[in-house]
């Protein structure tokens, strides 16, 4: 019993090291108690140590796909953006359709206005043509794009902030049939026109050209943003 | 008996000051580790009034012992066997036993 009532240093030290533990120990079962438990803790942990790893690998792929891809697949991506935005010249099987007010004279007390084409009768055959599968479809040389307007601008009509005059040509790329089956339906568009007299021609063609869009689209207002 | 208390509040004082934090994964290892040493601290008290403590066996039994302690809890985690609650009992089981043996020692002398 007496050596260790005048132990050495040693001994000493070794005291220091268990109440250096026992003190740590302590505070962090305090912490922790307070804190989250110590099983979610480890569950937790080993959540995001798997998702971090996930994201890892997947930021890897991501990586790897995108050198891979740089110089074919976003060359194709780009083109058929293109394609699909309207910033290219197409050509292929459609109909043309003109259409021109009505030769009929007003009758006295009558509205001129129902014997003129107006911008509705203008949607109403773009909307059939949509309607009907047209890939591509432009009015009087005028590319319609995804913000392309069809609006009365007093006699004439604009289209892209251009105006024209009658007659409209309207070219459409799509299924001949369907797209001319679509306006020259029973009680269809052509045929509400033509009780106002208003001229509407549809030819098929194997070859409709179709100009490209050639303003330009601005972005002031909207920015991207994640998926909500 | 004044050296070995003059450590201990050494070690207390310094382990409330130092802002080191065994939560998570290591409370564990260090609670085996803490039990350890107590474990061999109640073994050198018994082997004090049983008159044959030593220095080194002591000290080489504190370190061994709870290195050795931490290293199984460690490969027991590796492995999914929980020898944590292994080391607890068995030390806990030798603290006690070391108690009593430093009681009925304590007794015998005493009274």
């Amino acid at each position: 019993m007496r050596r260790i009532f005048y132990g050495g240093w040693s001994i000493t030290v070794v005291c220091a090291i268990i109440g250096f533990m026992l003190a740590v120990q302590f505070r962090s079962v305090r912490d922790s108690q307070s804190a989250v438990p110590n099983q979610r803790l480890e569950e937790l942990s080993g959540r995001l140590i798997q998702v971090e790893e996930e994201r890892d690998e997947l930021a890897k792929q991501l990586e790897i796909l995108q050198r891979e891809s740089k110089a074919a697949a976003s060359n194709e991506i780009v083109s058929e953006l293109q394609i699909q935005a309207g910033a290219t010249a197409l050509q292929g099987e459609g109909i043309i359709l003109r259409m021109d007010d009505s030769t009929r004279v007003a009758k006295s007390g009558e509205n001129p206005n129902l014997y003129l084409i107006h911008d509705d009768d203008i949607l109403r055959v773009i909307n059939e043509l949509k309607a009907a599968g047209a890939e591509a479809v432009s009015i009087n040389g005028q590319r319609l794009i995804a913000t392309s307007e069809i609006r009365c601008a007093g006699p004439t009509l604009s289209v892209n902030n251009v105006r024209s005059a009658p007659p409209y040509e309207i070219r459409a790329i799509g299924d001949r049939k369907s797209l001319e089956n679509s306006i020259t339906m029973r009680g269809g568009v052509a045929e509400t026109l033509k009780v106002w007299g208003i001229q509407l021609e549809v030819s098929s063609a194997a070859d409709v050209y179709i100009p490209p869009f050639k303003g330009t689209v601005k972005r002031v207002y909207s920015h991207v943003v994640d998926e909500k | 008996m004044v050296k070995p208390l003059i450590g201990l509040v050494i070690g207390i004082v310094l382990g409330t000051l130092t802002p080191l934090d065994f939560t998570g994964g290591y409370t564990k290892m260090f609670s085996v580790v803490l039990l350890v040493a107590l474990d061999s601290v109640f073994g050198g008290l018994r082997a004090a009034v049983n008159n044959h403590f030593s220095d080194t066996v002591f000290i080489t039994g504190f370190f061994t012992n709870a290195l050795f302690a931490a290293f199984l809890v460690f490969v027991g985690d590796g492995l999914g066997i929980d020898l944590y609650y292994v080391a607890l009992l068995v030390f806990g089981f030798r603290i006690f036993k070391n108690l009593a043996g430093l009681r009925r020692h304590l007794l015998k002398t005493h009274a």
